[in-house]
């Protein structure tokens, strides 16, 4: 299993840490030339999602990543990364790959003063810590998007098929239940596509 | 009521989240959205930049709060803003209009000459300059969540940045060899706790995101101190300095994220119009690096 990892800007070493804890490989995004390599699951990590955002765009990499996004390739967005998925954000008028039927809101709990660290129960996840930097929210789901966990009366972590998000950092804890949930996703979707696959047979002289 | 230590937490990983970018000194709201715009991780509030701190002379001070909230409203990205060493009313004062950065600046005039702010006596994060290790740990020590080097703001000469940049590593390196009696006898000699020495030693790094800062003015100077190891760089004058503030500004971003290829580079250099004129370092009377060193 190999994990690849937008490492536009922002937190996205955290990442490749808390996988390698779980001995799974990965690599960076940087570049359009990135994309081509196979991955069987990407990251999205937090940091501004304009600047991700731009720089997704003007480096080549939003068109293939929204692609294999909507082919079914596992994600897991984290803050930013949420915001980059979002079909919606109610207090800003863009948004990036928008493959996601949530609504988000940024900057959501105002400025740095206001960010903070709680545990909540998250859903078949037991007790998460949660860190939350700057954070969004979700105001609100649509579509086939399960909530996963709330805070405080708001949804900040979701599901729809392939597409997982939190609004807060994992990987800014010692925590690795998110990620291991995430690479429980991925391993689905490879024992599916072996199961579909069509057998070969080779003629026989 | 003293913060937490979660508070300190959450501060450090403000931080980690403005990695890989740049964050851009702004005089105007209007400047400030270009910077956003562009793709800066962050703007640096200020009434002057620092090669017009310079050129102006007299006394430097934080600025004005209603000229920060005006760039607060007008981005949605992270805003700081500077006060001078040691005052920590400007410091109570920013954090009242709930900056998200404080820099405690040695390109402001400093208001004491012995000591540094209190960090720890407040919930909002500060980002400090350092020429060295131990002015680092220093202001760690003292609450900060973030570093920088000094460089030589408003100079457009990347040579100080280099130096400090390149100071801090090889101390750390130096850290590696060394055995737990040296440890504790430096950690006396400098005045820094033996636990927070041993954690470098054993990290082989500083316990909070390390930026670079003073005199990045191009795409290329941006990559050499991301190369150099830095996490992510502050370009003050360098941009709203120079003939094309927006194509530069656009441009030290992207050099930021693949500032090790060199093709990309390359395009990223081309066409970007005057650089800003910049003065050596040796052509200068005020060493602004030079402030703040205790």
């Amino acid at each position: 299993m190999n994990i690849a990892i937008l490492a536009l800007q922002g937190a996205f070493i955290e990442h490749a840490h808390m996988l390698s804890q779980l001995s799974v490989s990965s690599f960076f995004l940087r570049k359009k030339e990135d994309v081509e390599r196979p991955f069987d699951g990407l990251i999205l990590p937090g940091g501004e999602s304009t600047s991700q955002g731009k720089l997704l765009r003007e480096l080549g990499l939003l068109e293939p990543l929204k692609q294999s996004i909507l082919e079914g390739t596992p994600v897991f967005g984290t803050c930013a990364g949420l915001l980059l998925l979002a079909k919606k954000i109610e207090n800003d008028e863009r948004t990036h790959l928008a493959t996601m039927n949530i609504c988000a809101r940024r900057n959501a709990y105002g400025r740095q003063l206001g960010s903070f660290f709680t545990e909540e129960t998250g859903k078949g996840l037991g007790k998460l810590p949660m860190t939350f930097i700057r954070a969004p929210y979700i105001s609100n789901v649509s579509g086939e998007t399960q909530i996963l966990a709330q805070c405080q009366g708001r949804i900040v972590a979701a599901r729809e098929k392939n597409q997982l998000v939190t609004a807060f950092h994992p990987e800014l804890t010692k925590d690795l239940t998110v990620h291991r949930y995430f690479l429980s996703m991925i391993r689905e979707r490879l024992r599916n596509k072996e199961s579909s696959a069509i057998p070969i047979f080779l003629p026989s002289h | 009521m003293k913060p937490s230590s979660t508070q300190y937490e959450l501060n450090k990983n403000l931080a980690q989240m403005l990695k890989g970018g740049v964050i851009m000194d702004v005089t105007t709201p209007e400047q400030a959205k270009i910077a956003e715009a562009a793709g800066a991780c962050a703007v640096m509030a200020l009434e002057r930049i620092p090669a017009d701190i310079r050129a102006a002379g007299g006394v430097s001070r934080m600025s004005d709060p209603g000229m920060i909230e005006g760039i607060q409203n007008a981005v949605s990205i992270p805003v700081m803003a500077k006060c001078r060493i040691g005052h920590f009313v400007e410091a109570q004062i920013l954090e009242a209009i709930e900056i998200d950065y404080i820099d405690e600046s040695e390109v402001l005039t400093p208001a004491d000459d012995e000591l540094h702010i209190d960090k720890t006596k407040f919930r909002v994060p500060f980002v400090c300059g350092a020429k060295n290790l131990q002015e680092a740990l220093h202001r760690i020590s003292e609450g900060a969540a973030m570093i920088r080097t000094k460089g030589e703001p408003g100079t457009g000469d990347i040579i100080q940045a280099v130096r400090h940049i390149r100071s801090i590593q090889s101390e750390i390196r130096r850290l590696s060899s060394m055995s737990e009696s040296d440890l504790q006898n430096l950690a006396v000699q400098i005045n820094i706790s033996y636990d927070l020495l041993a954690s470098v030693q054993k990290t082989g790094s500083l316990p909070v995101v390390q930026f670079a800062a003073g005199g990045i003015a191009t795409p290329a100077d941006a990559a050499l101190m991301m190369q150099l190891g830095a996490e992510g760089v502050f370009v003050g004058s360098g941009i709203f300095k120079s003939k094309q503030p927006e194509k530069r500004a656009a441009a030290i971003v992207k050099a930021v994220t693949n500032f090790e290829d060199a093709h990309l580079l390359a395009d990223l250099s081309k066409d970007l119009g005057e650089a800003m004129v910049g003065i050596n370092e040796e052509e200068i009377s005020l060493l602004m690096a030079e402030r703040g060193s205790k």
